[in-house]
């Protein structure tokens, strides 16, 4: 398996360890609806190191990425950072990611671990001349702090006015002393910073940052309480709730894609899509029977199939059964009755309006 | 992680407290320790039977989804209510209020082949 630079960190804090797509990952260290709490009221610090770096440059770079995403890069300055889709003609989601314009003609783009091949190949493939992409996901560490308290935590390490860094913008800075990129981005729907940083630093910065925010109940958190986090705020999870049988319209990601932008791969299927949008829709659901949701199960209207849940869990915050699941699109309104397939049984469940938190 | 002596257990990390005229059965410290903050529980109705090793319910995690297997066979007498409100009541006494069920024995030979303390500690250390 695959680790990344804080692997005996984390066997050394007692961490629980799972395989994820091949990396060995800590899921929770003191429990996950501890974790959970504590990034939604103070603040946590997550080990994502696992995620890949793909590095475009060149005269092309933006001619380029333009023709590859399905954002539009004109919205981003240097200093900025997108959320983007890369689809293929089809119109399915080949990856979701990030963004970072570097320089005029130098962007980083932050991806999923389990995709970092597939993309870098796939990017490789459609670069023009004069531009190439370089995989640095060995190159950098990379931690998220979320909470409330983040900002407090992040100020007493660093120089730079953290007041000054809004949302969906990045900054290269020192903290504790070391050269990182500072970015005010994350997937827990709190407050916070993903920082990116040479791996030769990851254990002097993780402690670091446990000791600067050791007075404002910073916890380590693990991939566990990144999943219900990102679950309560309806973050997409790739592989879940995205993949490549699945568009950026149904999956209430159409806000990413920039049709009038120019031509770009996938554009002219994504026309057609969103005009006769959607035929199912990713849609939220809370439990109302006993029982949880879980990915794959089924999901009907009396003895209907209408869909499948991507994502289910409890919800730490709402402690109760939370989900997402494709459903027929005249099964995604409001208050609409559905029942989830457990087991055998049938449990009730309601569509609600997301976020659920 | 505690094993807790006079209490016989299985491999799949259930244990078992003999009483005068029943059985009590949870799961593990060890079960507990490995799911993880448990959040929803479904148990058996009362007189339901079940053979040894059938699943007889489920606890649920935050995370994952596992059955429950009767190291014994014989008739549910009593099933413990309170887990349904507070299943984390399994995480913070696995040995105590945390008991999932209480069994009428169909064959009290079956207890001789379960593991012992001892031998579930060891067990364990293996897993």
């Amino acid at each position: 398996m695959k680790k990344t630079p804080l692997n005996q960190v984390h066997k050394n804090m007692g961490a629980k360890m799972t395989d994820f797509g091949g990396w060995e990952m800590p899921v929770e260290y003191t429990g996950i609806i501890e974790e959970h709490k504590a990034v939604r009221n103070k603040c946590g610090l997550f080990d994502v190191s696992h995620m890949g770096e793909i590095l475009v440059s060149g005269k092309n770079a933006k001619k380029s990425l333009q023709k590859i995403i399905a954002n539009d890069l004109n919205k981003l300055e240097k200093g900025k950072i997108i959320y983007t889709p890369i689809c293929k003609e089809d119109g399915g989601i080949i990856d979701d990611l990030l963004v970072y314009s570097l320089q005029d003609d130098q962007f980083l783009l932050v991806v999923n671990a389990s995709n970092i091949e597939k993309d870098y190949n796939w990017i490789k493939e459609h670069l023009l001349e004069d531009t190439t992409a370089e995989n640095l996901s060995a190159n950098y560490a990379m931690v998220a702090l979320q909470g409330p308290n983040s900002k407090k935590i992040l100020t007493q390490l660093t120089d730079i006015d953290l007041n000054s860094l809004s949302y969906y913008r990045f900054r290269e800075a020192k903290v504790a002393g070391v050269n990182m990129i500072v970015s005010r981005t994350g997937y827990t729907g709190e407050l916070g910073y993903e920082l990116y940083f040479e791996p030769e630093e990851a254990e002097k910065m993780w402690d670091e940052l446990m000791e600067a925010g050791s007075d404002f109940g910073l916890q380590a958190c693990g991939l566990g309480a990144r999943d219900t986090l990102r679950l309560e705020k309806i973050y997409a999870l790739y592989g879940n709730d995205i993949d490549e049988s699945t568009n950026p319209f149904e999956a209430g990601l159409g806000w990413t894609v920039e049709l009038d932008k120019g031509d770009f791969i996938g554009r002219k299927k994504l026309i057609d899509i969103k005009e006769n949008c959607c035929q199912r829709k990713l849609t939220p659901f809370v439990i109302r029977g006993r029982g949880m949701a879980r990915h794959g199960y089924e999901v009907y209207a009396g003895e209907e199939k209408i869909g499948e849940v991507t994502s289910g869990s409890y919800s730490p915050t709402l402690e109760e059964g939370i989900g997402l699941a494709y459903l027929k699109s005249e099964h995604t309104e409001v208050g609409s009755e559905i029942e989830i397939k457990v087991r055998n049984r049938k449990i009730k469940a309601e569509v609600v309006k997301g976020p659920f938190v | 992680m505690s094993v807790k002596e006079d209490l016989y257990y299985s491999e799949d990390h259930e244990w078992v407290r003999e009483e005068e005229d029943y059985l009590v059965i949870g799961v593990t410290d060890f079960a507990q320790e490995e799911l993880g903050d448990i959040v929803f529980v479904e148990l058996p109705e009362v007189d339901e039977e079940f053979d040894k090793d059938d699943s007889f319910g489920v606890l649920e995690s935050v995370k994952a989804v596992s059955d429950t297997f009767i190291p014994v066979s014989g008739r549910v007498i009593e099933v413990n209510e309170d887990l349904l409100d507070n299943p984390e009541l399994i995480n913070d006494d696995p040995y105590g209020e945390g008991w999932l069920i209480k069994v009428d024995p169909a064959d009290d030979s079956e207890l001789d082949e379960l593991l012992s303390a001892e031998e579930y500690a060891e067990f364990i250390e293996e897993e």
